[in-house]
């Protein structure tokens, strides 16, 4: 069972240097740091949505505050974005107790709901204050003024970047797994009741997948607006940046340790595919193809693609 | 109280009236099969968009397209139950929710992509006109608009509460398989409540499309008013859901006009928060 990981690590390193001959070697490279960065977000989403079953649909409110922070600290007082890391990380931590300490001696459901309503509220508020750039969001330096700026001019040392950070939380992830953390939140996810009578903290637990995936998904809002050098509330608090999270993790397999990175490596072409070929309007188009794509998982295949051909692999094996 | 005040006051009822009708579907759905439906929303703004179509090119009056509201959306909330959630109310709660978050997505952005993002107006028709009650000026769709929908919310406890099929109904909400046992076949009654659910949504749609411009993004704020309504009002209560639906729309109405209208649904969202705090349970809930 190694070698496949040698494998796919090896075409994930060469990627860039791949398709450089190519004529669009730009635009592909630009593409497998999408990838990546829509990976690292599945991989926090699916700490606490797919380990621990409990489903957030407002994990932009982590990624923004990732998003925010760094730009916030360049913006006020001309700080490399690099040192607001941390400060996203915190204030998603904050965030995340917020939403998850209320919610986590209820039914789940009270959790999905607080989740979509607290990003809700803080995307307008975002949205509405002056002090975060209200509508217009934030800006990054224009040019660096040192390495610790982290711009280029390519997006190849980018993709790096994201490649280790993505590597560092797979691993962080399948320990987590491997050890008590994992066997204890699988029994969360199986059945609250019958693993609290064995003895599970649940809610202490649950309160703790939230709090990684919570930081997961901060670092992963830090990345893009560390890329992008912008934020607006949109691409940092939106629904939408919810919704990618959820399903790129769900179409991989949630719960599962690649299941993330297969649905980036999915979903995100697709994405870039139906937005060029349709314009305009293909923005309406794709979150259909979303909607449709998470109604046929949620009904036909929960366990995603992963699932799917692990079951595959066990018929022809028979 | 000022004569300002007061005349909010009476809309933010009025308007709760309407929230009370869509959000005592979504308690009866979560109350009959423990199901949160993320696309509650999406069937108010279905109902807002039938009544609009019924209105353009049947040049039905707000009689026909409330109706035809009803209808439409009743049909829609069976077919969603038999196609999709027949089957996933058994499997584990990440299918359940990510099915009608799905669903909410596909209605929102078909509409989207056929009917474009432009924000429309229903006319009132017959109803255009704005009635002053001794120094309160109140818009006549409104007034209608909460007296049906508040009358419509009773039907539905009374349904409920007096009537052979509501018990059955209930029956099935609080034990399936002695319902099961006692003859009753819980999946019509389970398609009937989607059909009931979807089809109080889209009235309330319908109703609040002649004064609230409307576009298809707009299904969002009411799905998440309608988990703040049953929230407050105990999960699985009608009654609580009526409560709930006329203490929120006055509270929106009043921030609304006390902080800004931005700040309208923070204070909502808001007050979600602190409650799932301070008392998850609802007002009307036991713990």
């Amino acid at each position: 069972m190694r070698w496949p990981w040698l494998a796919l690590g090896a075409l994930l390193i060469a990627y860039p240097w791949l398709v450089s001959g190519t004529d669009s070697a730009a635009f592909l490279q630009d593409m497998g740091v999408l990838v990546l960065l829509a990976a690292i977000g599945a991989t926090g989403w699916n700490i606490v949505g797919g380990y621990a079953g409990q489903v957030s649909v407002g994990h932009a409110l982590f990624f923004g505050a990732g998003a925010y922070l760094p730009l916030l600290l360049y913006q006020h007082w001309l700080l490399p974005p690099l040192l607001g890391v941390p400060f996203g990380v915190a204030v998603s931590l904050a965030l995340a107790l917020a939403v998850g300490y209320p919610t986590f001696r209820l039914v789940g459901h009270y959790f999905s709901m607080a989740t979509i309503a607290v990003a809700e509220l803080v995307h307008i508020v975002v949205g509405n204050w002056d002090f975060v750039g209200a509508a217009i969001g934030l800006q990054g330096p224009a040019t660096p003024r040192g390495w610790y700026d982290l711009i280029f001019l390519s997006s190849v040392p980018y993709y790096y970047i994201f490649l280790a950070v993505l590597a560092l939380l797979l691993l962080a992830t399948w320990r987590m797994q491997q050890g008590r953390v994992g066997y204890y939140l699988r029994a969360i996810r199986a059945g609250e009741r019958a693993a609290r009578s064995l003895g599970v903290p649940v809610r202490r637990y649950k309160l703790y997948a939230l709090m990684l995936s919570a930081t997961f998904t901060s670092l992963a809002g830090s990345l893009y607006a560390l890329k992008n050098g912008s934020i607006d509330p949109d691409y940092g608090f939106g629904i939408l940046v919810s919704v990618r999270m959820v399903i790129i993790a769900a179409l991989g397999g949630a719960g599962t340790l690649v299941g993330p990175l297969v649905g980036a490596v999915i979903l995100i072409p697709l994405e870039t595919w139906t937005n060029t070929v349709f314009g305009g309007s293909g923005s309406g188009l794709t979150y259909i193809i979303y909607g449709g794509i998470i109604v046929l998982i949620a009904r036909f295949e929960p366990g995603g693609l992963v699932e799917l051909w692990h079951r595959l692999v066990a018929t022809r094996a028979r | 109280m000022s004569l300002n005040l007061l005349q909010i006051v009476v809309n933010g009822l009025l308007l709760g009236a309407v929230y009370a009708l869509f959000s005592s579907g979504l308690t009866l759905i979560w109350g009959m099969m423990n199901v949160i439906n993320f696309a509650h929303g999406e069937f108010v703004m279905l109902g807002m968009f039938a009544a609009w179509l019924t209105q353009r090119y049947l040049a039905g009056g707000p009689l026909v397209f409330t109706l035809a509201a009803a209808v439409v959306l009743f049909l829609i909330g069976v077919v969603i139950y038999v196609a999709i959630i027949r089957d996933v109310m058994r499997g584990p709660m990440l299918a359940q929710i990510l099915a009608t978050f799905g669903l909410a997505l596909l209605l929102r952005y078909a509409v989207f992509w056929a009917f474009s993002p432009d924000v429309r107006t229903l006319p009132a028709g017959a109803l255009d006109h704005t009635l002053d009650l001794g120094g309160i000026l109140i818009r006549l769709p409104r007034l209608v608009a909460g007296l049906v929908a508040g009358a419509l919310a009773l039907g539905m406890h009374l349904l409920l509460t007096r009537t052979a099929l509501g018990s059955r109904l209930l029956a099935v909400a609080e034990d399936r398989q002695a319902a099961m046992l006692m003859g009753i076949r819980p999946d019509r009654l389970q398609a009937l409540a989607w059909g009931l659910a979807a089809a109080s949504a889209g009235i309330a749609g319908a109703l609040m499309a002649t004064f609230f411009p409307f576009s298809p993004l707009t299904g969002e704020t009411y799905a998440l008013t309608a988990f703040v309504v049953v929230t407050l009002g105990g999960f699985g209560s009608v009654p609580g859901a009526m409560l709930a639906g006329l203490v929120i729309g006055l509270i929106e109405q009043v921030s609304a006009y006390e902080i800004g209208p931005i700040y309208q649904d923070v204070v909502v969202y808001g007050l979600f928060v602190a409650l799932l705090w301070l008392r998850p349970q609802g007002l009307l809930g036991k713990a």
